[in-house]
């Protein structure tokens, strides 16, 4: 077995250096407060309560038994609820990740809506009181996903790219394809539940609660409690995973902050781990149809990708991936679109890379079907159609070592040891199968504003309002401040998670350490220009402060990708994630990765067992490879748990979540994760932005899952074309 | 949860005296013996089980409740032995690997030092319709309400000894390898001790799902024996998605005693398939006395499943338990004692 703690990796070009993490020692003895631990005077204790039917409406709820008990405070219910304000939904330029405002009526529009909140002294009482709630519902047949009666199917514009003349290429292509895939539900689960507390002095708010984006929930409850947004404080320093699910906000917070003011006292509120898988968001389930016609030599002629994705009846919400189906390979002829179907459901939200992660799964998988029936080596087949420039627009990538990846990793997995033939290679009662794919994510950017201050001891401190969701950006930003300002890491505070501190950007999309770096990096420029262009050493420190009569510097900057609109900084302070501009063409800016499985399945009982993973990444400047190769080990850990074990299962009568507890809904553990090789390879980009960051938190779990589909078939012969990947579907 | 009182008995017969109470269904009783509470507070929380006196076992002490060793009877084992006390007994280890892997198999390392055995052997199932109580429907939980299961969601529920009335999986790995190696079950009640067989523990749903198991109101398992033996040749294969802490997909406990190619004795039980600790009887017929190769596997495992009955999403159980089957033995005919 392999040593499960690695060294170090080695910084390689164009990297910095591998520093530990920033709150390393501090998380690793317990010492940071999450959103849920922070100490409030005398809170009471909120419980929600959720409904037992998807579709219909209440027609009682009798709380005097539960109201009656010692200790509970109040029952609110859809006739008592404090009143807020409408929120709209992000996608339409709001707030909220799920447009229906909880205790508003008696209509019941999906599985474990809220149908009350029971408050009480403490959390034991408030679950007595919530099991003794008598609730009759009206129930009515709800729609639960594809194909069910009642779901109605929408054409959306999003994921539309129309290039040359698909169908003529396709008749006339020597060689096609035409194959459909299918992608579960599936629920983030981070490690910390979710979380609101609310506690009002006057009136002012101040709300913990974790958050990837503390702007935009403070405008956002602001919005739906009538109140200034100047009076809303978020403050939640650090986030115990998120993935997506804690980005937009969510109509618990405000129903929570309402509920604390009608008590006068602070009100917690923690919702429990099945509550989680319906009153946060998801990845909803997709299905995709791709057509692919290629010449004898393995060029491709001809691509069309449609996919369809599951949402509610109340939010469009879409991910329409197929854009990088559009971009990935060199195709003069490309079609592709996306449509919804909308069900009785909670509104889908992002989880780790939304679009990429069921879209390129689809595509890679399709890429190793077709390389099998021209009879290519699957990574031979991705370089005869590789490309530096947009098959849809012309314009060239920035960068893209899609091939430089797929060449390290295949060396060092061992790639030619392959016998192509499927249901080749075995050991003892375990067929053995290699597979690989493609990953990639988009440089994604958006405004950030920063805060450093200097003093004459030489130490600084950078304020942001960016946000750790675990993944090392406490460290980076550290780092980043420490190469501009020139001083020892080690004398450098960063504070972040607090809307005290200048705005920064979601945490998400990858794009953190772009975004919110370049702020910090404007702001410490701003500094060295306090001295004329170079910050003292540490020595000299304070007789430079003296010569410029100062004992504290302190700038402050606005970065916004090139090409935002006037009002970008402006629409971050409101917590938007836009404002505007950049419709002029841009070069394709992507990370590109390659990613190698090995399978082994039982000949008889058809476990799937994965005991080594190979990826290579390029993604620009890697500002720390220690905490790269973190996020990089994650996603591909997580690709295989979306390959082999992630979903949530669905009572398709019922439209319920069946599997809503971690017992039940699988995650990849220690023993499934024997072996992972992170090769970081070395890229100079100086055009995504001044720092040469392309952003690294998404694009090593896009690959995973159809490395592994590929290898499943290279295994046993069999492709199984619906995640995941299950023994039952083997047998 | 509901308050209920804690009680704290010095011995089982105090403890026993404790629990005397009517009882229409094991999971309504009002009266609950915690050892390690890994059911019963989960279900507690969730408001499935209700009990208003909750009677602390894990204090009542005894050698024999404690012990692990070899009698004239056979092999002893107290009923408040942790999972891991036993996993981690050389002896067990040695002679009846059976009994270990389908511990060390069973749960993470936390469950495995909280649970006793006593209490393992009753867990209760994983049915998501049994342990959400916003369900209508569950016979097991509200006898007569009706099974969400059998249209609902039923990929992991059970293919062997269903009723109309409930096909809820018995969730435990443990009780397989009891249940194939003829144990016997030790228990003290109102009315004193006696012995049952263990396979005679377990009642089928048919139609009372509610009604779990033979014991009678109050009655405390105190511990387990194994008759014969040792069974060095004996292995639990658990087949499941993932690789650790997880239920099975299918399970198999099998003991072998071998002549050469000739199986003497065969016990084989089922996991993850049944409704109860499934042991394998029409298998055991089929193979014992006979030489042991594949085909003769095969055949056997046909029989055993002859009478299975599935629903919408497990039908996959069928083939899985029949290769899981043929896998136990296998890998125990190939085992270097």
């Amino acid at each position: 077995m392999a040593d499960p703690t690695p060294p170090v990796p080695e910084p390689g070009t164009n990297m910095g250096k591998a520093l530990p993490r920033y709150e390393a020692r501090a998380k690793v003895t317990g010492a940071p407060l999450y959103a849920d631990d922070m100490p409030l005077p005398n809170p009471a204790t909120a419980l929600f309560v959720t409904s037992g039917i998807a579709k219909g409406s209440i027609t009682s709820i009798d709380t005097s038994e539960a109201a009656g008990l010692p200790g509970v405070l109040k029952v609110y219910t859809h006739e008592n609820a404090p009143s807020r304000q409408d929120l709209r939904h992000f996608m339409k330029g709001g707030y909220v990740a799920d447009s229906v405002m909880p205790l508003a009526g008696p209509n019941i529009v999906n599985d474990g809506e809220i149908v009350a909140v029971v408050v009480a002294e403490d959390l034991a009482t408030a679950r007595d009181a919530a099991h003794r709630l008598k609730i009759s519902y009206q129930a009515e047949q709800p729609a639960t996903t594809f194909g069910s009666a009642g779901a109605e199917e929408k054409q959306i514009t999003a994921g539309k790219h129309d290039v040359g003349d698909f169908d003529a290429a396709y008749g006339s292509a020597p060689v096609t394809l035409d194959v459909e895939y299918e992608t579960p539900t599936m629920h983030h689960n981070p490690m910390e539940l979710f979380s609101t507390a609310a506690a009002w002095d006057g009136d002012n708010l101040v709300i913990h609660e974790p958050s990837q984006f503390v702007w935009q929930l403070k405008n956002g409850a602001a919005e739906t409690l009538g109140v200034d947004a100047a009076k809303v404080e978020v403050k939640n320093p650090f986030v115990g995973g998120a993935f997506g699910s804690k980005g937009i906000m969510t109509q618990r917070t405000g129903l929570i902050a309402a509920i604390a003011r009608d008590l006068r006292r602070p009100v917690k509120n923690v919702v429990m781990r099945d509550q989680g898988y319906t009153l946060a968001t998801y990845r909803a389930e997709t299905r995709h149809r791709i057509r692919m016609g290629a010449e004898s030599n393995g060029k491709l002629v001809a691509l069309s990708h449609e996919g369809s994705e599951v949402t509610s009846r109340q939010d469009d919400y879409f991910v329409a991936g197929t854009t990088a189906t559009a971009e990935m390979y060199a195709c003069p002829n490309i079609r592709t679109g996306v449509s919804l179907v909308k069900a009785d459901r909670n509104t889908p939200g992002f989880m780790r890379s939304p679009p990429e992660t069921p879209y390129m799964y689809a595509l890679e998988s399709a890429m190793d079907e077709m390389a099998e029936k021209l009879g290519i080596d699957p990574v031979e087949f991705r370089r005869i159609n590789d490309t530096q420039t947009s098959p849809t627009t012309g314009a060239p990538y920035t960068s893209r070592s899609l091939m430089e990846c797929y060449d390290e990793a295949a060396s060092s997995f061992g790639w030619s040891k392959r016998n192509p033939q499927p249901m080749s290679m075995a050991q003892d009662d375990w067929l053995i199968g290699y597979g690989c794919a493609t990953a990639c994510y988009p440089t994604n950017m958006m405004p950030a504003t920063a805060r450093i201050v200097l003093t004459p001891e030489g130490r600084a401190e950078v304020l942001i309002a960016a946000h750790d969701v675990g993944t090392g950006a406490y460290t980076v930003m550290q780092q980043i401040a420490a190469d501009e300002l020139g001083i020892d890491p080690a004398a450098i505070t960063v504070r972040m998670g607090d809307t005290t501190l200048p705005p920064g950007p979601v945490s998400g999309g990858s794009m953190t350490t772009a975004s919110a770096g370049s702020a910090v990096k404007a702001a410490c420029e701003k500094v060295r220009q306090r001295f004329g262009g170079t910050v003292p050493a540490v020595d000299d420190m304070s007789a430079a402060f003296r010569k410029l009569g100062s004992n504290r510097i302190e700038e402050y900057a606005e970065w916004a990708p090139p090409g935002s609109g006037e009002d970008a900084i402006k629409a971050l302070y409101k917590g938007k994630f836009g404002g505007g501009g950049g419709d002029e063409p841009k070069p394709l800016m992507y990370a590109f990765g390659a990613e190698f499985v090995e399978v082994r399945v039982h000949r008889l009982t058809r476990e799937i067992r994965v005991p080594r993973m190979t990826g290579a990444f390029a993604a620009g400047r890697i500002v720390n490879p220690r905490t790269a190769r973190s996020q990089y080990l994650g996603g591909m850990i997580w690709g295989l748990g979306q390959a082999l074990l992630e979903k949530t299962e669905l009572d398709l009568l019922r439209a319920r979540y069946i599997n809503d507890n971690i017992a039940e809904y699988l995650v990849a553990v220690n023993a499934d994760v024997p072996e992972v090789d992170i090769i970081m390879v070395p890229e100079v980009d100086n055009q995504v932005n001044s720092l040469g960051v392309k952003g690294i938190g998404e694009v090593s779990n896009v690959g995973t899952a159809a490395a592994i589909a590929n290898a499943v078939y290279h295994a046993t012969g069999r492709r199984i074309r619906e995640l995941p990947v299950t023994m039952d579907k083997l047998l | 949860m509901r308050p209920f009182d804690y009680e704290t008995p010095q011995d089982a017969a105090q403890a026993v005296a404790l629990s005397e109470a009517a009882a229409q269904s094991h999971v309504g009783s009002p009266v609950q013996y915690i050892g390690g509470g890994t059911t019963l507070l989960d279900l507690m929380k969730l408001g499935v089980m209700r009990p208003e006196r909750v009677v602390a076992i894990d204090g009542i002490g005894g050698d024999s409740l404690n012990a692990v060793k070899k009698t004239d009877q056979g092999l002893h084992i107290g009923a408040l032995v942790s999972m891991a006390e036993l996993a981690d007994n050389g002896m067990i280890e040695r002679d009846y690997p059976v009994l270990r892997d389908a511990l060390w198999k069973a749960a993470s390392p936390q469950i495995r030092n909280m649970a006793r055995l006593g209490g393992n052997v009753l867990q209760r199932t994983r049915c998501p319709y049994f342990r959400d109580t916003t369900y209508d429907q569950c016979n097991k939980r509200v006898p007569g309400s009706g099974c969400a299961a059998l249209d609902g969601f039923n990929r992991l529920h059970a293919v062997l000894g269903t009723s109309g009335s409930c096909i809820a999986t018995y969730a435990g790995d443990w009780a397989q390898a009891l249940v194939a190696l003829d144990a016997s079950v030790s228990v003290l009640g109102p009315d004193g001790p006696r012995v049952l067989p263990f396979s005679g523990l377990h009642r089928l749903p048919s139609d009372a799902p509610h009604i779990e198991t033979t014991l009678k109101p109050g009655e405390l398992i105190t511990g387990f024996t194994i008759p014969d033996g040792p069974w060095p040749r004996s292995t639990y294969v658990k087949v499941r998605d993932r690789e650790s802490y997880a239920f099975a997909n299918a399970s198999a406990a099998v003991a072998l005693e071998m002549e050469g190619d000739i199986a003497t004795d065969v016990r084989i039980a089922l996991g993850g398939l049944a409704t109860v600790p499934w042991r394998a009887s029409k298998a055991e017929a089929q193979l014992r006395g006979r030489p042991l190769g594949e085909a003769a596997m095969e055949a056997a495992a046909e029989a055993e499943f002859a009478d299975a009955v599935t629903h919408e999403h497990n039908a996959f159980k069928v083939p899985l338990g029949k290769a899981t089957l043929v896998r136990a033995l296998t890998e125990a005919k190939a085992m270097e004692i």
